[in-house]
């Protein structure tokens, strides 16, 4: 897979579309079990990533995927800011120029890994990693993007019944239970998003 | 802070309210006047409520000392903040700055008392977790 660069424009694009335009919908997910600035805080990081285009898509892959790391640990605050920062500026550590698929599975791996030391958090405590692991398995076992999205859409649904463990909704004990966590939202519709535009590049 | 022991370890305050960092600060420095480096930050990096990894890490540079560098945190955001800072540090002095399980208020107090009587950075990270574990 070789990614142009007005793919990879079009890639950071729509992660930004998805974050600006759902950003209230983050909001009212974080104002039921946490401190209500999820959509705000993503909002304004990739607000910022969008400043930094075009020039950021010049960059080889595995560089602009460091450089949107960055930019997400710098502008995005709360606890979000680090862990999508990680997940991207560890995505771009491990990702060859020319990704094939075996090398984007591998470096998902690793970047999801690094979200988990950063959080000091495991798969089960109604965070983004509900989101992210599954989805990379449906990756790593081969599925396309339309299944790699419905799969976190379907994970993001499944951390509604969860208790939360980490973060702030963790405060809420099992009042936590019954909302869907908004990290973990937010992290489906990256994924959608991201997907969407590999599927049209794939397809075309 | 023109007059801290450059000797003494530095003490750091990160709060998600720049307002609770402030006061923070200004218990230590009615605890410990002006014998320790200190430094606080808060508030995102549009002025609400938050942390920021920039304010962190201009906050490192302010209170720095040869003995290192302990921050004090509040909340979670606070803490992943800081610990993504510490890592964005130089290579050198990444070693040498602590992010302490403690309470943000006491334990900067806590902290900078044990710092005062020149403790190391050990030292001070220990006395601020184990005084309200």
């Amino acid at each position: 897979m070789s990614l142009d660069r007005a793919v990879k424009e079009a890639l950071l694009r729509a992660l930004a579309t998805a974050m600006i335009e759902h950003a209230d919908e983050l909001t009212g997910l974080d104002q039921a079990i946490g401190d209500g600035d999820h959509g705000l805080n993503m909002k304004r990081g990739f607000e910022a990533l969008l400043a930094t285009l075009p020039g950021v898509a010049d960059k080889s892959l595995p560089e602009m995927l460091k450089a949107v790391g960055t930019t997400l640990v710098m502008k995005v605050g709360g606890a979000s800011g680090p862990l999508a920062g990680t997940f991207f500026m560890e995505l771009g550590k491990a990702m060859p120029e020319e990704p094939d698929r075996a090398d984007l599975s591998a470096a998902t791996d690793k970047a999801i890994q690094a979200v988990m030391v950063r959080g000091r958090s495991q798969p089960g405590q109604k965070t983004l990693l509900d989101v992210l692991v599954p989805a990379q398995a449906v990756l790593a076992a081969g599925g396309d993007a339309r299944a790699i999205a419905a799969a976190a859409a379907a994970a993001a649904e499944r951390t509604i019944p969860m208790l939360a463990i980490r973060g702030r909704a963790s405060f809420l004990g099992d009042r936590s239970i019954g909302h869907m966590d908004p990290g973990a939202r937010s992290a489906s519709l990256l994924i959608a998003a991201a997907a969407a535009v590999l599927q049209q590049e794939a397809s075309s | 802070m023109s007059q801290a022991n450059p000797g003494n370890v530095g003490i750091v305050i990160v709060s998600h309210s720049p307002k609770i960092a402030e006061g923070a600060a200004d218990m230590v420095r009615q605890m410990v006047g002006n014998a320790v480096p200190l430094a606080f930050t808060g508030g995102d990096v549009d002025g609400g409520l938050g942390t920021n990894v920039a304010g962190i890490l201009a906050a490192i540079e302010a209170a720095w000392s040869p003995a290192g560098v302990a921050i004090l945190v509040d909340l979670g955001g606070a803490e992943t903040n800081s610990e993504m800072a510490v890592e964005m540090l130089p290579e050198d002095r990444r070693a040498r700055v602590v992010v302490c399980n403690a309470p943000v208020v006491e334990g900067a107090v806590i902290a900078a008392t044990e710092s005062s009587g020149g403790s190391p950075l050990a030292a001070v990270k220990r006395s601020a977790e184990e005084f309200y574990a």
